[in-house]
């Protein structure tokens, strides 16, 4: 049983981390640093740490003015919120500026669980990702998490990391390596590719190692950046694979399988089947039953990939 | 002596912003779009500014510990552009090409195209959050540089205003001053009757400000309050600046229909020969 850690615990311990190491590291929250693990930071740092309320519009526009001075101001609530009430201070304070300031979004996707529909962001890559200068990161597990933010601290320039409330399994070992705009290969395959981010890389994991036991060899790719992002990863396995299909805890419309489809429409025509929430909103329940109900599921996976090659 | 010396200052000053009043009306003459109204309402408080008080350098537009100003009303671009070309960012020139394809000077303000602005604008609401962090950073590294904003009245029924309000109190940000360009008028018409922000002073006092209440068009008062912002600790300040939209022009004085429409070739003669000025062109 892999070690299991939420990626909003790594991202905690990773600020502290680039605190130290980083004196104009500044962090921002709208009352939710115990959940979105800021409190972390703050405890190291109060002088850095500012808690701003419950308000994520001057959450953004306030970072966006630490940010002119030098600052790199990582701004922190729920995904939701994050990218949905602060959508457009981001837009004209953020990113048309192109500032550098890094919003690490918690509580992204189903598996926020019981609080139901009003907080599960199902459309925030989507909503991030059609923003110019935004670069969009999707980590998948805890390790990869940490090197997403220190690699978003190094990158100038308005990111976006999207992060979960769940304990998730622990995939990469400590001496994995992040590049911003690059998918990774996680397992090599011939029939079928899965292209999968966030929290569902290890679901993808999991149907590639059944559908091995069934005969059928399915390629499992990392898209920790959705953007910008990888293009030849995509067109390759679009050339060698007979279809592929993308994974996401986010809507089929703007995220993940989107971009994919973006990528193959253009330069290489070839089958993509979308896992993710069929444009509808989620409900109150347990997260791994939610991800169940919903389809984002290895038996999906398994049902999407044989429907491929069934083509 | 003291006051003579005053009174040469202000004599100056008073020069300069009729020639940015007049700056103004050629450059959106030449656009042929844009907002006068609210630029010609905000002219004495931007030389106030930038002529005599803030911390600036022209020839290092980023030095990290110059005063800061925020447009947040960022319609009123123009009475930017045309103090910033005046006190020497960028060439006056340039002016003529105000909201025109390929120029440096976007509708809106935006600090990556033009030297000397220090913060994008143009959605209202937004620059008061923005001035927050700048004070912020002022703050934390111990610099005693000075952040103002310029915001509208109409502007202040953006809820992100008083989230912001709340939030310069609340860390006592006393680097920071505001002006409130109360000039009553909005797009759809007064203020009073499209959405009334009133008692204003009352609200930003009640969030915690220092509030201080001034003709918007008297250097005197201006420069009164801003010493009185500077010795105030522990809090913000805001000035409510009581202006005339469209001031200085008489047919567009108080005249809602000049919030956002450009004079046209015999309109802008007109008003720049009642502001004792010659037209472009």
């Amino acid at each position: 049983m892999a070690n299991m850690i939420a990626t909003r615990d790594a991202y905690g311990e990773a600020l502290k981390e680039l605190g130290k190491k980083n004196k104009d590291i500044v962090v921002l929250d709208a009352d939710l640093s115990g959940s979105t693990k800021t409190a972390i930071f703050a405890k190291a740092y109060p002088d850095r740490f500012f808690n701003v309320g419950i308000a994520e519009q001057n959450l953004i526009g306030t970072a966006a003015g630490l940010a002119t001075t030098g600052k790199i101001p990582f701004a922190s609530t729920f995904a939701v919120f994050a990218t949905g009430r602060a959508y457009e201070i981001i837009r004209n304070s953020v990113c048309y500026p192109e500032l550098n300031v890094k919003i690490a979004a918690t509580h992204a996707g189903l598996t926020v669980g019981e609080d139901g529909a009003t907080h599960q962001a199902l459309e925030d890559m989507s909503l991030m990702r059609s923003l110019p200068n935004m670069v969009v990161l999707n980590p998948a597990d805890a390790v990869e998490t940490k090197q997403c933010i220190y690699k978003a601290a190094e990158h100038h320039g308005p990111v976006y990391i999207r992060l979960g409330r769940s304990k998730v399994p622990v995939i990469f070992d400590e001496d994995y390596k992040f590049e911003i705009g690059k998918g990774v290969e996680l397992r090599e395959g011939v029939d079928v590719t899965l292209i999968a981010t966030g929290i569902m890389v290890s679901k993808a994991l999991s149907a590639a190692e059944k559908l091995a036991k069934e005969g059928i060899s399915t390629r499992v790719i990392n898209m920790s950046t959705i953007k910008p992002i990888d293009e030849d990863i995509i067109i390759k396995a679009a050339n060698e694979t007979k279809g592929i299909v993308t994974i996401e805890e986010h809507n089929i419309i703007g995220g993940l399988g989107s971009a994919v489809a973006e990528v193959v429409s253009q330069w290489k025509p070839t089958y993509v089947e979308r896992i993710g929430t069929m444009d509808v909103f989620g409900e109150s329940g347990d997260g791994e039953l939610l991800l169940e109900k919903y389809g984002l599921n290895e038996g999906n996976i398994i049902d999407k990939v044989k429907k491929i090659l069934s083509k | 002596m003291i006051l003579e010396t005053r009174d040469m200052m202000y004599r100056d000053l008073e020069n300069i912003a009729k020639q940015i009043r007049i700056d103004i009306i050629n450059m959106l003459k030449e656009s042929g779009s844009g907002h006068p109204g609210g630029s010609l309402s905000a002219v004495e408080i931007l030389t106030a500014l930038y002529f005599k008080e803030m911390n600036i350098d022209p020839k290092n537009p980023r030095w990290p510990d110059r005063d800061r100003f925020v447009l947040s009303k960022g319609h009123g671009a123009p009475v930017l552009y045309a103090t910033l070309a005046m006190k020497g960012y960028f060439p006056k020139e340039e002016l003529n090409n105000l909201r025109k394809i390929d120029s440096m000077l976007q509708g809106h303000p935006d600090m990556k195209g033009t030297p000397g602005v220090d913060m994008t604008t143009g959605s209202l609401g937004q620059g008061i959050a923005a001035a927050n962090g700048m004070a912020l950073a002022g703050k934390i590294d111990n610099k005693d540089y000075r952040v103002y904003a310029l915001i509208g009245d109409g502007e202040c029924q953006e809820g992100i205003v008083w989230e912001a309000a709340m939030f310069a109190a609340h860390h006592g940000l006393d680097n920071i001053t505001v002006f409130l360009d109360h000039n009553g008028l909005q797009i759809d018409g007064p203020n009073k009757d499209v959405m009334s922000i009133e008692p204003i002073r009352d609200k930003f006092k009640s969030f915690g400000w220092h509030v201080i209440g001034i003709d918007g068009h008297s250097f005197g008062q201006i420069f009164k309050a801003i010493d009185e912002a500077k010795n105030i600790k522990g809090k913000p300040t805001i000035i409510i600046a009581e202006t005339v939209k469209g001031k200085g022009v008489s047919f567009m004085e108080n005249q809602v229909g000049w919030h956002g429409k450009a004079p046209s070739e015999e309109e802008a003669k007109k008003a720049i020969e009642e502001l004792g000025g010659i037209i472009n062109g």
